[in-house]
């Protein structure tokens, strides 16, 4: 335990309400992005899967759209420490757009508009854990909260869920992106309260 | 790694914010613009983290300040404007980020634009600028919301009125002082082109604030013609319109 704060008693989430460590409940969305909103118009916008080497898979907006998509209900954990329950998304499963792909990398790294990266493993995009999605809340996803589409991985802090995708790369070797690079942990789950580089 | 810190110093910047001064005997030094964690425990174990701006330059005594403003329905923040004393220990860990920072082997112009209690990071560059004895041509255009919510008046009085300083702008949104020559209003082109370096001099611009203004104030360096890859910025609070 830590050195006791005179007079501090804190203001202390429901019971009832499981967080994850150090967390504290929000029901605003706040954002945290490194540089401007990049406006992207959806007939320039494309999704692109490749190995490094060579183009595996592309859809422009429209072939995208075409995809089956899911209404899917998660709560986020920002690793700025506030988390959100309950919010509501529509999205491409990336099974669904893995699914014709074979490859044995085991990493990968997801590409944003704005030259942004976060590194995920292939593992925490399958299953039913990761989407694309393009709706937010019953509306198109508005461009500070990732649209035209951003990456949803609940599973891991925020800043894993890219916005303004546009795209990732499979590789062999984990490899860390923007804010990895920066000081925050290579893989980030909020259960373990994998923050920054060092936590174990 | 947790690390305490006693509390030196407070001083209350305006009505609802203050500046905290710790000494913290194992600090290992921090690059302007980064942040601290600071955690606060009851008595039972409870305990609260948030993140704060550092406002002081890196220097060699072992010491950071923060400057925290007190948000209406806020956990940590009225505990830290209301109740620490000189003497406290807190506890924090840090420094963190690596992105939205100012390091002192920088050469190129530098524009700075804070919102509100966005200026604390900023501030920090300002005086690591000083500490460093750089000459690096730095701007600063201020927005707040009337005279008695500017942070470090004082300070930035007399870092502007130096030769080959810091250019201070400020931008009141609601109440100007008597005699202000613009009326109260946010940041626009008009503003951005009179009082921040013109795009071709290649400054690296830091925007601070609540996320409306950054996005705004972004928006409007862009299509004055500066480069997106030079602009960094640092966003806090919730988006405007939907909750």
């Amino acid at each position: 335990m830590g050195i006791i704060s005179r007079g501090f008693s804190g203001r202390r989430t429901p019971t009832d309400v499981k967080l994850p460590p150090g967390q504290y409940l929000t029901t605003d969305f706040p954002v945290l992005s490194a540089g401007p909103t990049p406006h992207i118009p959806l007939d320039k916008w494309e999704f692109v899967i490749d190995d490094g080497k060579n183009v595996l898979r592309r859809w422009d907006w429209k072939s995208f759209r075409d995809l089956a998509s899911e209404n899917i209900t998660v709560d986020l954990h920002c690793v700025t420490r506030w988390s959100k329950l309950g919010t509501s998304w529509e999205g491409v499963s990336l099974d669904t757009m893995l699914a014709d792909i074979k490859t044995d990398g085991s990493y990968t790294l997801v590409r944003s508009y704005g030259d942004y990266t976060t590194n995920v493993p292939m593992k925490d995009l399958l299953n039913k854990q990761a989407w694309i999605a393009f709706r937010y809340d019953g509306q198109d996803l508005a461009p500070e909260h990732g649209g035209p589409a951003r990456l949803l991985v609940p599973h891991l802090y925020l800043w894993k869920s890219a916005k303004w995708v546009r795209g990732m790369t499979l590789m062999h070797e984990d490899k860390p992106g923007f804010w990895e690079g920066l000081g925050y942990h290579i893989y980030g789950d909020p259960w373990r309260e994998q923050r920054y580089s060092g936590d174990r | 790694m947790w690390r305490v810190g006693t509390v030196i110093a407070v001083h209350d910047e305006t009505a609802t914010a203050r500046t905290i001064t710790l000494e913290v005997p194992d600090w290992p030094g921090h690059v302007a613009g980064q942040h601290v964690d600071v955690r606060l425990t009851a008595l039972d174990g409870y305990s609260a983290v948030r993140s704060y701006s550092i406002a002081s330059a890196p220097t060699s005594e072992r010491r950071v300040q923060i400057t925290v403003e007190r948000l209406p329905n806020g956990e940590v923040s009225p505990y830290l404007t209301q109740e620490v004393i000189v003497g406290d220990r807190l506890e924090l860990r840090g420094p963190i980020g690596g992105w939205f920072v100012w390091r002192s082997q920088q050469i190129e112009p530098v524009q700075l634009i804070a919102g509100g209690s966005g200026i604390v990071p900023l501030m920090a560059m300002i005086r690591s600028r000083a500490s460093a004895f750089s000459t690096v041509p730095f701007r600063l255009l201020y927005s707040v919301r009337e005279p008695g919510a500017v942070f470090y008046r004082d300070e930035l009085r007399a870092l502007s009125a130096e030769h080959r300083s810091v250019i201070v702008t400020y931008a009141y949104t609601r109440t100007v002082p008597k005699g202000w020559p613009r009326p109260p209003g946010r940041i626009d082109a008009v503003l951005i082109a009179d009082s921040t370096w013109p795009a071709d001099v290649g400054p690296t611009c830091y925007i601070c604030g609540p996320t409306p203004f950054v996005e705004s104030v972004a928006e409007l360096l862009t299509a004055s013609g500066n480069d997106r890859d030079r602009i960094r910025t640092e966003r806090f609070g919730p988006t405007g319109g939907r909750k």
